[in-house]
């Protein structure tokens, strides 16, 4: 049974180290599929975005969609690493890898556990303007959710 | 029972979390909804468009206004999410 990595934190992550960790004691991995997020500037509106998330559900719900990952695809890994606190323009903000023998299943499980993500994972992003100033929570898009149509099955 | 709020919904209200001790006739997620907006004004201001609310008993989200919250250690009330 293959269990999955899932980690918050407020540190960034090293993506190579990431990778290793998936691939290290298998050597039958094909493929590793990575996909990271990171803290757009908005034209240089934004001086930080603030990641509020609900420690124990979001490690539990990112867990469960990546649990489907790993069936749903045949996954011989999954990780993912969310950070939360003030992250700057141009950090990292959140990690999948995925691993399979054919890229076929590592592309898809990676897309799939980010879709999940998004609407179900329990994160919230608060803008910070280039004065420093607080701004807006950011709002949900519908289009994270029409998203997950594609999956259905 | 222990409530917890969080981005706007906890800065609108002011808490980040609460015990309270419930009615009896508070038994689904749509009555304790009624019963906060009835205890404050600051909540029924902030529950106004309720539609969007999202909730999760126990760290398990909750769709169903109609769920029963009679096993409930921990209610999370929260908007949209906007992770990722």
């Amino acid at each position: 049974m293959i269990k999955p990595y899932i980690k918050t934190q407020t540190e960034d992550f090293d993506i190579e180290a990431e990778i290793k960790r998936l691939t290290a004691n298998n050597k039958n991995i094909g493929a590793v599929v990575t996909f990271s997020g990171l803290c757009r500037d908005e034209e240089g509106a934004l001086s930080a975005l603030e990641l509020e998330h609900y420690p124990g559900m979001a490690e539990a719900e990112i867990t469960r969609i990546a649990e489907q990952a790993i069936e749903r695809f045949g996954l011989d890994g999954i990780s993912a690493i969310h950070r939360y606190g003030k992250i700057a323009p141009g950090e990292n903000i959140v990690l999948v890898v995925a691993a399979s023998r054919h890229r076929q299943a590592a592309f898809d499980g990676a897309n799939f556990l980010m879709d999940f993500l998004k609407t179900r994972a329990p994160f919230w992003k608060k803008e910070h303007d280039i004065k420093g100033k607080e701004g807006n929570w950011v709002d949900a898009k519908d289009a994270d959710d029409d998203a997950l149509s594609k999956w259905d099955a | 029972m222990k409530l917890v709020y969080f981005a706007w919904l906890r800065e609108r209200l002011g808490i980040n979390e609460e015990v309270v001790e419930l009615p009896k006739d508070v038994e689904t997620v749509a009555n304790l909804f009624d019963w906060l907006k009835a205890r404050d004004a600051v909540f029924a201001d902030v529950f106004e468009h309720e539609a969007i609310i999202q909730v999760a008993i126990n760290q398990k989200h909750e769709r169903d206004r109609g769920a029963s919250i009679s096993t409930a250690n921990e209610i999370a009330l929260f908007p949209p999410m906007t992770g990722g």
